[in-house]
């Protein structure tokens, strides 16, 4: 019984269906459970969260990013079923402090001040989620001071800053410079992205990393675990 | 005399009377519920004075507001939005009148691009025999800067076919500031173009010593009304459904002020957007017209043009793909829908993915150049030399874009059938039947003096070797040194002396 | 009188008008006589056709080349001058024995057996009118039979054979086989033309030259004559 309802969370990640309502990629799963009510059952059955993530929501995913490789899925395939994923963390939140199993990371995303364009941050946030992080997302036109406060306070392993514009950009140097002058440059990894900004823009304001898209942050981030183990 | 632009005798229709009408009510609906996410103070207080349904949205980190706009609101403001909007210019030659009822064409340079594409032809030697060399293009992408902009509004003032000019690409020098961003993008534009321009602002605090600019070199304020030298873009709604607080705080100055602007949106299918063709026509057009209605109530009878900029989503990177057909067709239905209100459109064509000018990107550009063209907007934000999206210009592809427009001109002329000609010409077949020859060539004669036939294309190699992109290089630098009329020594120095923030470089009589 | 007759004739050449029907280039000629008018009120008035030719007809058609070269003139007012000269020359022809003036030659033309294509010949007939031939069209899809008696009776300086189609380009090869069999081919230069046709074609088949337009037929011709003495 448990291994049917993880295989079928394994499934519905596949798919990308969060909830019951959810259309998924060819119909066939309409109306049945979604990732969501999945995991609620799986709980109620008491299966062990840590078995629920890695034979379910990361298999599943694993399946997915091979089938966005041989270009069978594409983006939306992959939000979507990242979007379920997250979802689901959520859900299992509260249990993995109680059980062991430790998350990725805890990763803060931010549109800097003035700065309106969330949409890359959002797909940056929904993909970062999927992969197991945990994510915060503190909103568009972030003010440096605010951002600053809260690494102080909430110690993210991850701070990302998007912009769009070349007039924006030069306020993610500043947050760095605020980092710095607060002693808290070295505590946080320092990931910029965003259709003004480059590699060479990320050398030049001391960043950590340049990131082109979503998929290339979840590499970086995955590339800083393997350095840190 | 105004500009000509191209008058599109049949302009295409892609939506029935009916589906327009749908497009419309399911707008009206959209308006109602789920109304707009309001995050500028004055544009929520605005539209609960004139009676719309505006409450507050708590907790929230920025102050927001829900505003339900009733459909009476709406239909009174397409009332008072005047159905013609005249954009004036240096020369009064290049006059534009947009007239909502008259599908008569204007073609018009933009976006504001952060890449500059250089161009440079380099000599390669055959490997097999080194004697033999040809010349190949190479384009070097690096970051825009005023010089930059200054030879690009140069080189638009000489392209026939463009009839106003939107700044092409983003100044990036190291002394551009938000502070004087505003002021040295319009004095670099107006003084190297006597074509109408038009732009975004960067910084409101700026319109008001860029209006002044503008009034200086007009010689005042009412000149500056009569006379409408610049324009403005506002995208102040955010897809899906937003009022952002900066760009909607600068609508409603530009409309105090009765200065032409474009309200437009630019929702994506498939991320911004439905990507179904009812779903991101009844949210772009229920976001233009809430645009619309704002200025109206901020100062009714303003002008506004009714700005559509929609794209489909790549499903790769979920960029943009301007060169998909569907972006055409959404812009098409933009185009209907603002005729539907009888207002003067801007709509976009000739964005293409391509990264450099060739093959891809004329496919690209001509495809959706053709197809919005014939629809018949009244000002075509095509794009000349816009490459890669948004993100790149080459001035080199704005010189090849202008002799496609030539072309696509041309084909525009009425027909040429005649009545009272015809007589005349079936002399000619049977005079032609009856010698020997049987050959029409002597009759093109008169045709080919008159200017009643087209040119061949002027990039056509000599040789065996197609050369397009070399003779476009050629004449891009033969217009780079063709002289343009700069704003007078004095109007320049009165520009210097009494608005701030404009770096010397500028000033060509220094 | 003579003197400004010729002058319009030169004008009417330039315009290109054989007769007073014509347009012409300019406004303001339509109904005045045209060249073909004027070249018989020449003769009327006593001038000698040699004079005609040369100080009207070739004058103005040397104006005309330059015009072209020039680039002010495209290849349909080169082919309307050249016309207006070819009408007037059938004119002058009976009178020019009587000047003592010998024509510049003759030219037989044909598209050959099988083949319809006849603009290209029928442009090239046009313009060696004008350049002062007379020329012979045979028409077009003519046996080899016929172009050879057309040779023998006519006895032509020059034979131009056209073809537009691969398949029957080959004709041209069997017409200069007749000819040489019926002992006529020393008596005439054959050139050959059309979109198949090229240089190493005419040398395989023994013609005498190949023009790849109707300007290189005529040099062609200009270079190989005068074969008569």
């Amino acid at each position: 019984m448990s291994e049917d309802i993880i295989a079928l969370i394994k499934e519905n990640v596949i798919q990308g269906r969060k909830t019951a309502d959810d259309e998924g990629i060819d119909d066939t799963l309409s109306g049945t459970p979604g990732v969501e009510e999945l995991t609620r059952s799986a709980l109620e059955q008491n299966i062990p969260p840590d078995r629920l993530i890695t034979q379910g929501l990361t298999a599943g995913m694993q399946v997915v990013g091979e089938k966005f490789s041989t270009k069978e899925y594409f983006i939306p395939d992959m939000l979507a079923a990242a979007d379920a994923v997250g979802a689901a963390m959520d859900i299992l939140k509260p249990y993995l402090e109680t059980s062991n199993v430790e998350t990725k990371g805890k990763f803060a995303i931010a549109t800097v001040k003035g700065d309106i364009h969330d949409i890359g941050k959002n797909i940056v946030a929904i993909l970062l989620k999927g992969a197991g992080y945990e994510v915060t997302d503190l909103g568009v036109d972030v003010s440096t001071e605010k951002i600053v406060q809260y690494v102080k306070e909430q110690e993210p392993d991850y701070l990302g800053l998007s912009a769009l514009l070349t007039t924006t950009m030069v306020v993610m140097g500043e947050v760095i410079e605020a980092l710095k002058s607060n002693s808290l440059r070295d505590k946080v990894k320092v990931l910029i992205g965003g259709a003004a900004v480059s590699e060479q823009y990320a050398e030049e304001i001391g960043a950590d990393a340049y990131c082109i898209d979503g998929f290339h942050a979840i590499q970086v981030l995955d590339s800083f675990q393997g350095a840190k183990t | 005399m105004p500009r000509e632009g191209v008058l599109v005798q049949s302009p295409y229709k892609r939506l029935s009377t009916e589906q327009v009408r749908q497009i419309h009510d399911a707008s009206v609906q959209l308006l109602r519920d789920p109304g707009l996410m309001c995050y500028n103070r004055r544009a929520a207080e605005i539209f609960h004075s004139n009676g719309a349904e505006v409450s507050s949205i708590t907790p929230s980190d920025s102050p927001c507001w829900h505003v339900r706009i009733p459909e009476k609101m709406v239909s009174q403001a397409l009332e008072s939005a005047p159905k013609t909007v005249k954009l004036g210019a240096r020369n009064k030659d290049n006059t534009l009148i947009l007239n909502g009822d008259e599908p008569r064409v204007f073609f018009v340079s933009g976006s504001e691009t952060n890449i500059w594409l250089d161009v440079d032809i380099e000599t390669y030697a055959k490997k097999s025999d080194p004697g033999t060399e040809i010349l190949v293009p190479e384009f070097r992408p690096r970051r825009g800067t005023l010089m930059d902009l200054c030879d690009s509004a140069h080189v638009c003032e000489h392209l026939e076919t463009l009839d106003a000019y939107i700044r092409t690409v983003n100044i990036q020098d190291k002394d551009i500031t938000p502070d004087n961003k505003d002021v040295n993008k319009f004095f670099a534009s107006l003084n190297n173009t006597t074509k109408h321009f038009m732009a975004g602002l960067t910084t409101l605090s700026q319109l008001d010593n860029v209006v002044n600019m503008a009034k200086l070199i007009v010689g005042g304020e009412q000149e500056l009304k009569d006379n409408p030298i610049i324009s403005f873009i506002t995208c102040l709604v955010k897809s899906p459904l937003q009022f952002v607080d900066d760009t909607t705080e600068t609508l409603i100055e530009i409309c105090l002020r009765g200065l032409p602007t474009v309200v437009s949106s630019s929702p994506q299918a498939g991320s911004t957007a439905p990507m179904k063709e009812d779903g991101i026509m009844a949210q772009i057009n229920a976001e233009v017209l809430a645009g619309i209605t704002l200025s109206q109530l901020v100062n009714p009878g303003t002008p506004v043009i009714y700005g559509s900029v929609p794209v489909r989503a790549r499903l790769d990177t979920l960029g943009d793909s301007y060169g998909a057909p569907e972006t055409s067709q959404f812009n098409v239905d933009c185009v209907q829908l603002a005729r539907f209100y009888r207002l003067p459109c801007y709509a976009t064509s000739g964005v293409c993915d391509a990264k450099t000018p060739g093959m891809q990107c004329s496919v690209e550009r001509l495809f959706s150049d053709i197809l919005v063209t014939l629809s018949g907007p009244q000002y075509l934000h095509c794009a000349y030399g816009l490459l890669d999206g948004n993100s790149t210009f080459c001035l080199l592809q704005a010189v090849l874009d202008d002799a496609h427009f030539e072309m696509l001109k041309f084909f525009l002329r009425p027909p040429r059938i005649d009545q009272s000609e015809i007589e005349k010409t079936l002399k000619q077949i049977r005079e032609v039947v009856a010698t020997p020859q049987k050959l029409y060539i002597r009759y093109i004669r008169p045709m080919m003096r008159s200017g009643q036939l087209s040119a061949p294309y002027p990039f056509e190699g000599d040789g065996e070797r197609d050369a397009a992109i070399l003779l476009a290089y050629n004449r891009m630098k033969e217009l780079l040194q063709k002289p343009v009329e700069h704003l007078d020594e004095a109007t320049t120095a009165r520009i210097f002396n009494e608005i701030p923030g404009i770096l010397p470089r500028l000033n060509v009589y220094a | 009188m003579g003197d400004s007759l010729l002058d319009l004739i030169v004008q009417n050449v330039t315009q290109g008008r054989a007769s007073q029907d014509d347009e012409g280039l300019e406004e303001g000629w339509e109904g005045q006589p045209g060249v073909t008018e004027l070249v018989q009120k020449a003769l009327d008035a006593g001038v000698t056709a040699e004079d005609i030719i040369n100080k009207g007809l070739t004058a103005g058609m040397v104006i005309v080349g330059e015009k072209f070269e020039s680039k002010e003139y495209y290849i349909p007012d080169m082919l309307a001058a050249a016309e207006a000269v070819g009408a007037a020359m059938q004119i002058l022809e009976p009178h020019l024995a009587k000047s003592g003036m010998k024509a510049k030659g003759k030219v037989l033309m044909a598209t050959v057996k099988g083949d319809l294509h006849d603009i290209g010949k029928n442009i090239v007939s046009i313009l060696l009118r004008g350049a002062g031939y007379t020329v012979k069209d045979l028409g077009n899809d003519v046996d080899t039979r016929s172009i050879v008696d057309a040779v023998r009776e006519e006895r032509p300086q020059f034979l131009g054979l056209s073809a537009l189609l691969t398949s029957t380009m080959v004709q041209m090869g069997e017409v200069i086989n007749e000819l040489r069999e019926t002992g006529l081919r020393d008596s005439i230069k054959v050139i050959v033309g059309g979109a198949p046709v090229s240089e190493e074609f005419a040398r395989s088949i023994g013609a005498d030259g190949y023009g790849a337009d109707g300007f290189a037929a005529v040099r062609l011709v200009e270079s190989l004559g005068p074969s008569q003495q």
